[in-house]
């Protein structure tokens, strides 16, 4: 049977996630259709009309749909599941909050974050921030599950040419309502889909010190900023720049790490990327263990220096 | 208003799993175990929802074997009046977990229940979602800050691109992400008083819940390791590296 991919959009746009969730589901099924629940979200279907490898869109269009709270687009999946033997959503906020609901409705466990299809009813699955992984069978009827991004190479965002399909709104209950949003504004690459991220940690003292130092390199690299678990729990940084196991989990081609000593949680978040870099002053931290190149330096002077470097 | 807290007993997170020579799971035997550290921030944000005012009792819910008695007693040191273990050496899966709560949630007649966003062993983030689905109530995961008033919860989620603002209607279900807030250190004269606190003790067959497993761990390895690298001496050296080894810049 086929597979339904739950695409995570803003109306306008995709996320780069979806191209992930996508490859995971095709994986399981030949078969993918991708799912658009939104408001006005037109754009956003066109553009995953020509993912590649989707067999059709269907777009659920509703105001209620408008800022993606559970329990209207968990009604959505449900009108839809009886079709799937696979509903896949990529291991983001939104993925997360919404597939468990529909799980639970389906009376099925869910999969969460596989990192590889074993085969369409056995995944592989971190558990104990990464530091296991499990290969675990379902035998429900439908298979519920959350992708990890960096577990599978997205597919082409442009190239197919999928019918998008129009279908009926489910209504809701309505007993949770969207109040409104912060988002942090950068014009960087996110996080998530950066080639490069530099991070910083407790070593940088303060918020200010972030600013002044792995801003400018970041700039210079055209990196994303991602940030320690402590660094964001002292107020550096927002808490969306958090890479780690409760956090985001990223595998940049570069990931530089600037006074961040390694704890277990932060290296579950990006032992992943290809090459690693560790700017710290302490010899012994734990980062230095999974780092490509290591400095042991004083990274007040370390990493101005290395940002006129790359001048 | 009555409101009910999950937490599980868990590997503590300062200790670093080893996996078992014959695949079927990591070894737990012998290692230090404590609160989920988000349920510790769960009790934490009930207990001052009801230092508050604004909440009448916590009543704190473990499911799993004898020894969660110790995470409980834990909850009721931070403040939780009571708590209840549901009982098993069954293996607990999140939906399982979560017929578990929906059923006592009803008895109960909680109007908020939190629990942690996910634990840090199976690291699965499901339950409190799971619950909410079946209770048909509201949901507000990864929770930052949360307000109570007048029938309704405002909830401050952290999300992929920052934070995002919700508000539910009670009954509903809360989970905590890092920053909801800091909990308190439990101190000697509470946890003495935590000693004279009740659990009661349920099985879940009296609950009338079916908690059999839907997965099966057919084998659990250690990741692929990742070598140490180099060290290398200064700046322009690692600049070097960069460029003409690794050739990522």
């Amino acid at each position: 049977m086929a597979a339904l991919v739950i695409a995570e959009h803003n109306n306008q746009s995709l996320k780069a996630a979806t191209l992930n969730a996508v490859a995971a589901a095709l994986q399981c099924s030949p078969e993918v259709d991708v799912l658009i629940a939104g408001n006005g979200s037109d754009a956003a279907a066109a553009a995953a009309a020509q993912i590649v490898g989707v067999r059709k869109v269907i777009q659920i269009d509703d105001s209620a749909l408008a800022d993606q709270l559970a329990e209207p687009l968990t009604a959505q999946i449900l009108s839809l599941a009886s079709g799937y033997s696979h509903i896949l959503a990529p291991a983001t906020a939104g993925g997360k909050n919404v597939l468990p609901r529909v799980a639970a409705k389906l009376d099925v466990a869910q999969l969460s974050d596989i990192t590889k299809v074993v085969s369409p009813d056995t995944f592989e699955r971190p558990i104990y921030a990464g530091n296991a992984i499990a290969t675990v069978q379902s035998s429900d009827p439908v298979k519920i599950i959350t992708v990890r991004t960096t577990g599978f190479d997205p597919v082409a965002a442009t190239g197919g040419s999928a019918a998008i399909e129009k279908a009926a709104v489910a209504q809701s209950a309505g007993k949770s309502s969207f109040v409104g949003r912060e988002l942090t504004k950068s014009d960087r690459p996110e996080l998530t889909a950066a080639k490069i991220i530099v991070s910083g940690g407790r070593g940088l003292g303060s918020g200010e010190k972030y600013q002044e130092l792995v801003v400018p390199l970041a700039d210079k690299l055209g990196a994303a900023l991602g940030a320690s678990r402590a660094a964001v729990d002292a107020g550096y940084v927002p808490n969306d720049y958090q890479v780690g196991q409760t956090g985001k989990i990223v595998a940049p081609q570069l990931y530089v790490a600037v006074g961040i000593s390694g704890a277990i949680q932060h290296l579950a978040g990006m032992k992943d990327s290809k090459v690693i870099v560790a700017i710290n002053k302490d010899p012994e931290a734990p980062i230095f263990g999974v780092a490509d190149y290591g400095l042991v330096a004083d990274l007040f002077t370390a990493v101005p220096e290395l940002t006129n470097a790359l001048s | 208003m009555k409101i009910l807290v999950a937490v599980k007993r868990v590997v503590d997170y300062n200790v670093k799993v080893r996996v078992k020579s014959d695949n079927s799971g990591v070894d737990i035997a012998n290692v230090k175990m404590s609160m989920n550290p988000f349920d510790e921030i769960a009790v934490e944000e009930a207990v001052r929802l009801k230092e508050a005012g604004v909440a009448t009792e916590v009543v704190v819910v473990s499911a799993g074997v004898t020894q969660c008695q110790e995470t409980l007693r834990t909850a009721m040191a931070i403040g939780a009046d009571r708590a209840i273990l549901v009982e098993t050496d069954a293996e607990l899966q999140p939906l399982a977990v979560a017929k578990i709560l929906k059923a006592l949630s009803e008895k109960e007649q909680a109007q908020i229940i939190i629990l942690g966003k996910q634990a840090i062993d199976d690291d699965s983030n499901q339950t409190g979602q799971m619950l909410a689905s079946l209770l048909d109530v509201p949901q507000a995961t990864f929770a930052s800050k949360v307000v109570i008033a007048d029938g309704k919860a405002t909830v401050t989620r952290e999300v992929d691109s920052g934070l995002e603002t919700i508000a539910l209607t009670l009954p509903a279900v809360i989970t905590t992400d890092l920053r909801l807030n800091e909990p308190r250190y439990v101190t000697l004269p509470n946890i003495m008083k935590a000693k004279k606190k009740a659990i009661d003790i349920v099985k879940p067959e009296e609950l009338g819940v079916d908690i059999a497993p839907r997965l099966k761990t057919l084998k659990v390895e250690e990741p692929p390791k990742r070598s140490a690298g180099v060290m290398v001496a200064d700046v322009a050296a690692l600049v070097e590296k960069l460029k003409n080894e690794a050739k990522v810049i």
